[in-house]
């Protein structure tokens, strides 16, 4: 690794923690918002901006050179808005107003939110819509790419899949699937209710192809979605990122329901100084 | 005056706009007739098969719309309507309220178009559940002409919409679109004494028919949302009753409520009535007409109702 990646790695690694730490805050002061679920994405939101995988434009977010990230698990998206502020898409003044009256940002992010592309809150929609963008992108000639965070319990849509076949069917290898893969949705763990192992057998036979990380190594996570990023090939791409749900809560990560659980604000508190 | 079926009529002005206009897109869900063959062979790139597969049609229609495309999504409709109904939602309905989205539902099998197919292919539910949708035009032609005049508007309007067309041949109501406006909604075809149809869709040809015999007057309904509610108010003034006829379910939310609504807002109230399928799906075996007079929409079920609604 050279000098300036040792560089990169040290910010990515600061960024992920501090990102951690304001969505701790966020929680504490506004705990409708599902923190599991946005735990578990934090180093894949870090290391897709601060990493400038995904191109951005915060003072021209509309910009036709922007790359298009759909993130299809609208409610894990509470970890992406100190990453929004803190590169210039809103005021950071909204992060302390979560949920509250009159503010953009609430518990599951809409596209009034400048950087979220589309509406999400309903899960299983996501990649379906970037596979039309995908389609467009190619057909304007334009080099921007496609990606999309979905969680692996929203796998169990079967929109989800037809989605899945398409875009193996049109060989949109400008589309970049992240499948958080926490392993759990909101009553159970997710093999207790629709075992998909092996995951990354399914893509392949729709013709993907695959890649498998630890989600929570920002170093790897990096390697990995550059190559995907850079590679072309005639296939779309998924990264199955293997994450915790809860990541850092000690009684969130082993928890089956950690989906609807709640830290008081003293736990969110401790954990934050933690961090410090 | 010819008879034709419009959807055959709306994929030649499709296929004409596509050639002078390369931001248009035609999705299908595996849904096709013999005149799509041409325009499959001539745009590759910008026709495209999703295959049975309904929910992901309106998702890449949204995907392209997004993009700035114009996009036809093309489905039989009740699968349309009712299979995807969330992804219409979703991607159009809500999203539209904040983005241009020009994609284009176009189901086709209004009614009992499909009619041996039984009552899952029948579509007697969507007017009622696409006008319940914030953000969504809804168009509703009673012959070929007007769809040449809806896809103007398509291409032109940059909103979602559902655009139910018949899946059979019918003649034409329309002799040209010269001077005329398809956001008026409305056509009062013909003026009558006492009694108005309101129809829309294939139910106008009947309503006309039924107009031959009685004199009353005939209004044809074909852009249900937006509803230019004052003018059909003035329109509706004059008449002592008002018959709905409408190919779904009465007392659902579909034309029947529509129009209530409007005559309801008027100081003098004519007596109504509303005309269509009840609470019960239709399993009977039989042609369109059959199933109609079984339902006692045929012309003579319409007479008597005129009659029963003019008696003083």
């Amino acid at each position: 690794m050279g000098m300036s990646d040792k560089k990169l790695l040290k910010l990515l690694e600061d960024k992920a923690r501090w990102v951690k730490k304001e969505t701790l805050r966020i929680h504490k002061l506004a705990n409708q918002t599902r923190l599991a679920s946005s735990l578990s994405a934090v180093e894949i939101f870090t290391v897709l901006y601060y990493g400038k995988l995904v191109r951005f434009y915060p003072k021209n977010i509309r910009s036709e050179k922007r790359d298009r990230f759909i993130i299809s698990k609208g409610h894990g998206a509470i970890s992406f808005y100190p990453i929004l502020a803190d590169l210039g898409f809103f005021p950071k003044e909204n992060l302390s107003r979560v949920c509250q009256e009159g503010c953009i940002l609430g518990g599951i992010p809409d596209p009034v939110i400048p950087g979220f592309e589309t509406i999400n809150g309903s899960l299983g929609h996501g990649l379906g819509v970037a596979c039309g963008i995908a389609l467009a992108l190619k057909n304007k000639k334009q080099q921007e790419r496609v990606f999309v965070l979905m969680g692996d319990g929203e796998l169990n849509e079967g929109a989800v899949w037809e989605a899945i076949m398409f875009a193996g069917e049109h060989k949109l290898d400008n589309l970049i699937l992240i499948i958080d893969n926490n392993k759990a949705c909101m009553l159970d763990f997710c093999r207790n209710v629709l075992d998909l192992a092996p995951l990354d057998e399914k893509f392949e036979a729709f013709r993907w192809r695959v890649k498998e990380v630890n989600g929570h190594n920002v170093e790897e996570l990096y390697a990995c979605l550059k190559g995907l990023k850079e590679s072309a090939g005639g296939k779309p791409k998924v990264l199955i990122a293997e994450t915790i749900k809860g990541k850092g809560v000690p009684r969130l990560e082993i928890d089956p329901l950690s989906h609807i659980k709640n830290l008081t604000p003293e736990e969110a508190e401790a954990l934050i100084v933690d961090l410090e | 005056m010819q008879t034709l079926i419009m959807r055959d009529v709306f994929i030649e002005e499709i296929y004409r706009r596509m050639r002078a206009n390369k931001r248009i897109f035609f999705l299908s869900a595996d849904f096709g007739s013999p005149k799509l063959d041409k325009l499959k062979r001539d745009f590759k790139e910008r026709f495209i098969n999703v295959g049975i597969a309904e929910q992901n049609l309106v998702n890449v229609a949204t995907g392209l719309a997004l993009e700035g495309y114009t996009v036809y999504a093309y489905c039989i409709a009740p699968f349309l309507t009712m299979r995807a109904y969330e992804q219409i939602r979703i991607n159009l309905s809500l999203q539209g309220q904040l983005k241009d989205i020009n994609v284009n539902l176009v189901g086709v099998g209004a009614g009992l178009s499909y009619d041996v197919s039984g009552p899952t292919h029948h579509c007697l539910e969507d007017i009622a559940i696409m006008k319940a949708l914030p953000n969504l035009e809804v168009f509703s032609p009673s012959d070929w002409m007007l769809v040449k005049g809806i896809v103007e508007h398509s291409l032109r309007v940059k909103k979602p919409k559902y655009i139910r067309l018949d899946g059979k041949p019918l003649p034409q109501i329309y002799c040209s679109l010269k001077g005329f406006k398809i956001e008026k909604g409305f056509c009062e075809l013909r003026k009558g004494r006492r009694v108005c149809l309101v129809a829309t869709g294939m139910m106008t040809h009947k309503a006309l028919q039924a107009a031959q015999v009685m004199d009353c007057g005939v209004i044809d309904l074909f852009l249900i949302k937006p509803l230019d509610e004052p003018a059909l108010a003035r329109a509706l003034k004059k008449y002592e009753g008002v018959i709905t006829l409408e190919e779904g379910f009465v007392d659902s939310g579909g034309l029947d409520s529509l129009v209530l609504k409007v005559i309801n807002r008027g100081r003098a109230r004519p007596r109504f009535m509303n005309m269509g399928f009840g609470q019960r799906y239709v399993f009977e075996m039989g042609s369109r007409d059959y199933l109609h007079k079984l339902n006692h929409l045929d012309v003579a079920g319409i007479i008597k109702n005129i009659k029963t609604l003019a008696r003083p």
